[in-house]
């Protein structure tokens, strides 16, 4: 690791006030994915900012209709979280899916989603549940939130505050993992919303990162069986393919991923 | 640099280190506690496992700097005097080591483990909750063992203790 100023702000103010004075600065949460990052020497941000003591990024808050978690909660947090789990148990399943329990008692919610690695999991929750993304400075919807690969709407600076799920009917998440990096070789988290309408979110499979796969949604939002999936297939062109996984093979996981999510809706299946 | 305070083992360490400073370098290259040992580097042996604030994380992705406060536990702090901790009593009997290189932050996961889910382990659970930890010697199975043995007398104890 290059050497490196660490800041630790107790304010948004002052957090985004240090990122604005600093020569290349970057927001640190669990640092699971970032400290990695600059051990390899493949960042080197002079400033490191802190931002998991700032109150505004803490705590869960669950009403009738919204699951609302701060950004520097923790993915143990939310697993363990008896009013998430009973809200939205595919979400708290998923928390308690990613990587192993030492990185999920680091990992953050936020870290995830700001980093939308395109095998991580949360970027498929937030964007089936249609999650509101509230920043320091504005709200931003998951449609318009996920860009492509390692890209969200965040402007530079602009931090990750909390992230509001509206709770649906029920929602399930399938998985299937890379066994040595325990990350999503492909995933989809399927969600019915209280107005009838499906929404499919795949991970870990498509070139461009986590994406909503709509002709699944519409079948699904006719009949939400997995029979309903009979005969639809995803194009390979648009999935990932590397050394763990070729697309068409992904393409295949996909359809397997969405069919598991369905007839596990309420929970999660993990394999 | 930074001066870090980091209670370890019940001792409050205090030292001037770059900011850049691993955690698992602070406790063995600041502080001397060379028990908790360095696999990979990339987050995914969890050889250097110790608890933070009462929590199992790798110290080699944790700063420091972020530690500061903090209490940590490490291996050298879980014995009492001349008397193994019960996990470390269990990993002898069931021979849950070879080489011994991955045995601190195995038992530093497991106390974790047991802790969590108050000694109600069964075998699939412990070997999904060692998933952080990479053993290349034994093949896991004496680790489970003594896994599932510790949890056992957790259990044992805690009733005793409830009664
Ligand atoms: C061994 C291992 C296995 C893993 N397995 C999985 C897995 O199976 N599934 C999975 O999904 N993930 C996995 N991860 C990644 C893990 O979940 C990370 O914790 C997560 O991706 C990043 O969160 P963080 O809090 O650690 O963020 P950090 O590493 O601190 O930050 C990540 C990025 O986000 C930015 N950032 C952080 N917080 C904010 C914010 N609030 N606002 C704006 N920008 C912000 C940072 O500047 C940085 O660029 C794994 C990691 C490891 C080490
Ligand atoms: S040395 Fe930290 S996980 Fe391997
Ligand atoms: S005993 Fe040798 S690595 Fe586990």
């Amino acid at each position: 690791m290059y050497a490196t100023t660490y800041h630790k702000p107790r304010t948004l103010a002052e957090a985004v006030a240090l990122y604005e004075s600093s020569d290349e600065p970057t927001y640190l949460s669990g640092g699971h994915t970032l400290i990695p990052t600059l051990k390899n020497r493949l960042a080197a941000p002079q400033h490191l900012i802190d931002l998991r003591a700032i109150p505004e990024l803490s705590g869960i808050a669950v009403t009738s209709d919204t699951v609302v978690i701060g950004a520097a909660t923790k993915h143990a947090a939310v697993a363990a979280s008896k009013e998430v789990k009973a809200a939205i148990p595919a979400l708290a399943g998923l928390a308690g899916s990613i990587g192993d329990v030492q990185v999920r008692h680091m990992g953050t919610i936020g870290g995830s989603t700001a980093n939308n690695d395109p095998a991580a999991d949360y970027p498929s929750a937030v964007l089936s549940l249609n999650a509101i993304l509230h920043t320091d400075r504005r709200e931003i919807p998951a449609d318009e939130y996920f860009q492509g690969l390692y890209t969200t709407a965040l402007e530079p600076g602009e931090i990750l505050v909390r992230l509001e799920f509206r709770i649906p009917d029920i929602a399930g998440y399938a998985k299937f993992r890379n066994p040595a990096s325990r990350y999503a070789m492909a995933a989809a988290f399927v969600s019915k919303h209280r107005d009838g309408h499906v929404r499919v979110a795949i991970t870990g499979a498509g070139n461009e990162g986590v994406f909503r796969w709509t002709e699944a949604e519409e079948r699904l939002t006719e009949n939400l069986t997995a029979k309903a999936l009979d005969g639809l297939a995803i194009d390979p062109s648009r999935m990932m393919g590397d050394m763990h996984a070729p697309a068409d093979y992904r393409a295949h996981l996909v359809t397997v991923m969405a069919r598991r999510a369905v007839q596990n809706l309420g929970g999660t299946h993990i394999v | 640099m930074s001066r870090v305070t980091i209670t370890i083992n019940g001792r409050a360490e205090t030292r001037e280190v770059e900011d850049r400073t691993l955690l698992v370098q602070f406790i063995r290259e600041h502080v001397g506690l060379t028990g908790t040992h360095v696999g990979c580097d990339t987050t995914q042996c969890g050889a250097c496992t110790v608890h933070l604030d009462g929590r199992a994380v790798k110290s080699c992705t944790v700063l420091a700097a972020a530690a500061d406060g903090a209490e940590v536990t490490t291996i050298e702090g879980l014995a009492d005097g001349q008397t193994l901790h019960p996990v470390q009593q269990a990993f002898h009997e069931h021979h849950g080591l070879q080489c011994g290189y991955c045995t601190p932050g195995m038992i530093m996961a497991s106390v974790d483990i047991i802790r969590r889910h108050d000694g109600m382990l069964d075998e699939h659970t412990v070997r999904h909750e060692l998933e952080g930890n990479i053993c290349r010697c034994t093949g896991y199975h004496n680790i489970v063992k003594a896994v599932l043995d510790a949890a056992e007398k957790h259990r044992a104890a805690h009733a005793v203790a409830a009664e």
